[in-house]
Formats: structure tokens, sequence, C-alpha cells
């Protein structure tokens, strides 16, 4: 199972293109929740959503995942693994692959796991089920898996609820459950969201370890910056269900150039700042977006708007290895 | 009954230290619910008398006995004598022992009602939870057609429709009432698991199906259901007693049932009431047992209700 490293200049991984994702409802228009995603992640590639509230993270994951409910959602696009199309799989066949070739941590550990089994059965279920182990092995797989996770005296906790460990401890086991079979992509959906500050650095380590250990390739789902920051390489800056702006992360947190990426950044509390200094906020939300269709989403929020930006739809363009939506983007001043 | 402040504090510290399981949290707080150890009490001690009511019955339920029958005439039935507390029966027959053996009648009618409903219930429930769609619309329209019947109108035509009134009749009668109750309250909660965090995790683990919906939604969702069952069975009870009142039970005449002796005492009522008191008592007794149980067991089981 310990495949070699692949190079960065092999197939992508993972390959989504122009992915959309509509929810319908009867009488009413379609929201439109994804509108347009398109970005690869390498083998062993660490990558970043980026986005507030409501910009379709999560959707995006969940349409990668296939895990959105059939009725009241439109899918379209590609998501292509190992050049397999994703989106059209059998429903039996997206089974198999779950957990084995990609897999996923969720946002709040207590909930995402069964209350009513002991977290070592938790992880045995996946382990029989796709490595076809036995009884006896999988357990001493999941004792394992849970001292490689740092869960102390992991032989007695595998009998363990999940509503007597604590949430560092959870959210441990979860990522255990979702690396035990060794997929090679995971994606993390704001893991430590719901964790509190020191345990969100012990976890964001313990992400960052295991999937260097076992050659995963990484989506973090974030609002944080501050954990995009630390972990990946390429940052992908979501807006209103499209990218915004894509950068490695040194040239993104240098040199934002997207009004929206710029407004993030200015908005966190830095060590270097002066004393005193006020943070900036970005006015309004989500909810004075403009459609995509016929002007940029971020307009009313954008202190650096021109009248273009509400009559053409800006494309992404893609110049030195950047990729940016904006008509009237901040300055490379520092590059 | 009142705990000392170091002992719930010791037990305070216990729960932090994360060693209690669901179950045992719950039974901890069932000791300490005064109207749950009531009910509790009038259970065991009805199991009990049923389980060993051979042993228990000093006669049999169909013995007549001479000393009895020997003051038997029209306006009298005679009282309590040396060995026969209760006294006898129209049929000269021992009251004691009958009302004995009845409780395992009855124990056994309501349980086997129960299970069997609870049964079907739980197949019906978790197949129209767990899989919606047309599954769903047909079994629940099927479950609001029985709902829409009185409980004891429905019990009265399935056990009128058999071709002669027996036990099995009655336990089959009383256990279609109990079906669209567990079902209903089973498709509700496996309703609320289908979009649950860790559903929805476990799917994205790739977990088949019907481990999803049989080790993931439905140990999640059968807490009201079991419940309920207790509930029913103190419902099971009345239903069945009414049905033996109403002609509609046991046809064995050796056999002793609480309410057919209930049916038969009506006759006797100005002659001696206490025949038809003692089985009454001890049908809503019972029932109140069970009641008492299910709903303390609902509080306790109650995540809202932890502290």
């Amino acid at each position: 199972m310990t495949a070699p490293r692949p190079t960065p200049t092999a197939e992508p991984l993972l390959q989504v293109r122009d992915l959309r994702v509509a929810f319908r409802r009867r009488g009413e228009p379609d929201t439109l929740a994804v509108d347009g995603v398109s970005f690869d992640v390498a083998p062993g590639q660490v990558v970043g959503l980026v986005g507030e509230s409501g910009c379709g993270k999560s959707v995006t994951s969940m349409a990668i995942m296939r895990l959105l409910p059939r009725r009241g959602v439109q899918i379209t696009g590609s998501v292509k693994m190992d050049g397999e199309e994703l989106l059209t799989l059998s429903e039996a066949k997206m089974r198999e692959r779950r957990g084995r070739d990609l897999s996923m941590v969720f946002q709040d550990p207590l909930s995402s796991l069964n209350p009513v089994v002991p977290i070592g059965l938790q992880i045995t279920e996946v382990l029989r089920r796709h490595r076809g182990m036995d009884k006896e092995k999988a357990r001493q797989a999941a004792v394992d898996l849970l001292d490689r996770v740092g869960i102390p005296d992991p032989r007695r906790r595998v009998t363990a609820y999940p509503h007597q460990l604590s949430g560092g401890m959870r959210q441990r086991v979860m990522i255990a459950i979702a690396l035990a079979c060794r997929p090679r992509l995971l994606i993390a959906d704001e893991p430590t969201t719901a964790l509190d500050v020191t345990i969100q650095a012990q976890i964001l380590e313990l992400l960052k370890e295991m999937v260097a250990e076992t050659g995963a390739a990484l989506i973090m789902i974030t609002h944080d910056l501050g954990v995009v920051a630390g972990l990946c390489e390429t940052v992908n800056v979501l807006y209103g269900g499209r990218i915004v702006e894509r950068a490695q992360r040194h040239r993104l947190f240098g040199t934002p150039r997207h009004p929206y990426t710029h407004g993030l950044l200015r908005s966190i509390p830095r060590l270097d700042a002066a004393a005193g200094e006020q943070l900036e906020a970005i006015p309004g939300s989500v909810v004075d977006n403009l459609p995509w269709a016929h002007a940029c989403a971020f307009q009313p929020r954008c202190p650096r708007s021109v009248d273009r930006c509400v009559e053409v739809t800006p494309e992404a363009e893609n110049t030195g290895g950047r990729l940016l939506r904006c008509f009237n983007p901040v300055p490379a001043s520092a590059e | 009954m009142t705990t000392t402040w170091a002992q719930r504090r010791k037990e305070r510290i216990d729960d932090l230290a994360g060693g209690r399981s669901l179950t045992s949290e719950a039974m901890r707080r069932l000791r300490r619910d005064p109207v749950a150890i009531v009910g509790a009490v009038i259970v065991g001690l009805f199991v009990v008398i049923a389980v060993f009511a051979p042993l228990l019955a000093p006669h049999g339920a169909a013995e007549s006995f001479p000393e009895l029958q020997a003051d038997l005439r029209p306006g009298n039935i005679p009282g309590a004598q040396e060995g026969f507390p209760l006294g006898g029966d129209q049929l000269g027959r021992d009251f004691l022992s009958r009302m004995i053996l009845a409780s395992q009648q009855t124990l056994l009618v309501g349980v086997l009602a129960t299970l069997i409903g609870l049964a079907i219930g739980i197949v019906i429930g978790t197949l129209a939870g767990a899989f919606g769609g047309w599954i769903d619309t047909v079994l629940m329209r099927v479950t609001d057609v029985l709902l829409a019947i009185p409980s004891l109108l429905l019990a009265i035509s399935v056990a009128a429709l058999a071709a002669s009134p027996s036990q099995t009749t009655v336990i089959i009668a009383v256990a279609i009432v109990g079906v669209p109750i567990f079902a209903r309250l089973l498709r509700g909660s496996m309703l609320s698991q289908r979009n649950s965090d860790h559903v929805v995790a476990a799917t994205a683990l790739g977990v088949k199906r019907p481990a999803v919906v049989l080790r993931h939604m439905l140990p999640n969702a059968i807490g009201p259901v079991i419940v309920q069952a207790t509930l029913t069975l103190a419902t099971a009870i009345l239903d069945a007693a009414a049905l033996s009142f109403l002609g509609l039970g046991d046809a064995d005449p050796g056999r002793a049932e609480w309410g057919l002796m209930l049916a038969q005492a009506q006759t006797y009522l100005d002659v001696r009431p206490a025949l038809a008191f003692y089985p009454a008592f001890a049908i809503i007794v019972v029932a109140l047992g069970f009641t008492l149980l299910g709903e303390s067991l609902r509080e306790a089981l109650d995540p809202k209700g932890r502290r």
C-alpha cells in the first residue's frame, strides 16, 4: 500500500471542470450554489478552498463526494479522478470508491460519529468493508490507527463511545477513520471549526503529518485564512460559487490581487501591525451579491468597482500562474 | 431516596471522567425517579406472580370444590373461608387461584402481542423511513387507515374475522392495533436520522446501504419505539381484557382470564361484587404499572432531560 510519491508533473489526481450545482425548487428560480468551479489536485498536493459562509465551498466538496441528495439538485460539469468521471459513476461503484479512494473529514466530530457505536467498531467497519480484513485483524489495525493519530491508551479506547471523548480526540478519531483505508484524496470540510484554538493547531498538525505519511492529497475547506497559510500549497478563493483568485500560497498572501482576497487578508489581525491600527471589514454580506451572469457578484461590496463590473461578467484570467477574476485588481506593487 | 451531597459530587466526577454509556446514564436516572420505582415494583411483582403462577396458585383454574359448591345457590356465592382466602366463584372454583393463573395469560397475551406488533412495526417503519419514495407513501397510507380506526374497534374487527375466538386471535388482533403506532414513530425518527451528520459521514466512507440503515440509522432511531412498547404493553393488556370481556377471547373455559372473569362477574354484581372488583382492580393496577414505567423510561432516555 505504500506507493512511491508520484512526481508533481503526473496527471492530476482529481480534475474538477466547470462544476455547477443548482438547487431547484418548484415555483422559484434555481439557486446556483456552485457556479462553474474548476481546479486540479495533483497526487499528494494540499489545496485550499477558502471563502465565507454561503460561497459554495462545502457544496463543492459534497458534489465531489456525490453526497448531495438526488432530488432537487442538479449537478453539471465534470469531476474526474484518475481520468474516470465520478459524476456519472453508478451509485454502487461510487460506494466502492468512497472511503477507499476518496474520503472526508467533517466539521463537527461529535455529530459525525455514530453515538451508539463504539469508536473501534466505526474504524473496523471501514477496514472490513474496503480491505476485507477479518475481525481480529481489523481490530488490531484500529488500535494502531488510534495510536497513530495520538489517542492515548488506544487498546482501551477502542471500546469507548464518542460522547466519552473530548472534542479534539473525536476529531482525531474522525481522521483515523477517514485515513483508515489510505485514500489518495482526503477532503477536510472545516475540520477545526468546532474546536478551540489550541486543539485546532494540534489537529492541523496531525492532518499535515498524516497526509504526508500516507501520501494522500488534501482538499482543505475553510473560512479561516490562518488555517490555509500553514497548510496549503495552492489556495482557491471562492466567492458566490466561483473561484475569484487562485495562486500559490506565498504569492496569494504576499500580493493578493482580487479585492475580495485583499479585503479578507486586511481583516485579519497581524502581529506586525502598528498598535491601535483598525482592522478593515468588508462591508455588506453575501445577500448583496449580483448574479454572475451579467456582472461581478462581489461588486456591491467592492471598494475598487468600476462601471464594467455591473455590465459584464469578469472572466477568470490566468497570468503567471495566478488565476484572477477581476477588471480592476489591486495593483501588484509589492510583487 | 435522598442522596447526600458527597454522593452526588462523586457521581458528577464519574460523569466528567466519561465512564458512562447512554444506558447506564438512563438507569441511574430511573433509580432516582419515584414514579419509575413504583412502576417497576408493580411490573416486577406482576411478572414474578405470572411466571411462577402454577407454583403460587394453591389450586387449578378449572378445579371445583364441594365445600364451595355446597353453599352455592341463587342469591349466594360463598365468600372467604378456610383454605380459600378470596372465596369461590359461581362454579365453586377457588377465586384466588384463578386470579393468579389469569396473570399468566395476561402477561403472555400482552407481551406476545406487543412483540409481534413491534416486530412488524419496525420492519414497516424501517422500510418507509430509510427508503422514502413510493415505498414510504404506500406503507404510510396503509398505516394511516389503520390509525384512523379506534384501536378497540380495530381489535374487535380483527378478532371477529376469525372463525372461532381463541387466544391466538386475541394476540393477533391486539398486535395489529400496535403496528401502525410503532411504524409511524419509527419512520419519523428514521427520517430525522437520514440527513444526520453521522449518517452522511458513514455514507462518505462507502459503507453499504443496508449497513448504513441497520447499523447507523436504526439503533439511533429505535429509542422512542422501545419506550412506546412499554406503554403499548399497558394498552395491549387492556385491549386483550376488553376482547375477552366481549366474548371474543379465549374460548377455553379451563383457562382463567381477567377480562372474562369480569364479564362473568357482571351477572352476580348484586350477589358478590368482589368477583368483579378483583379482576378489574388487577387490570387497572397492571396497566398503570406499565404506563408509569414507560413514561419514566421515556423521560430517562430523553437526551434533553440530561443534566
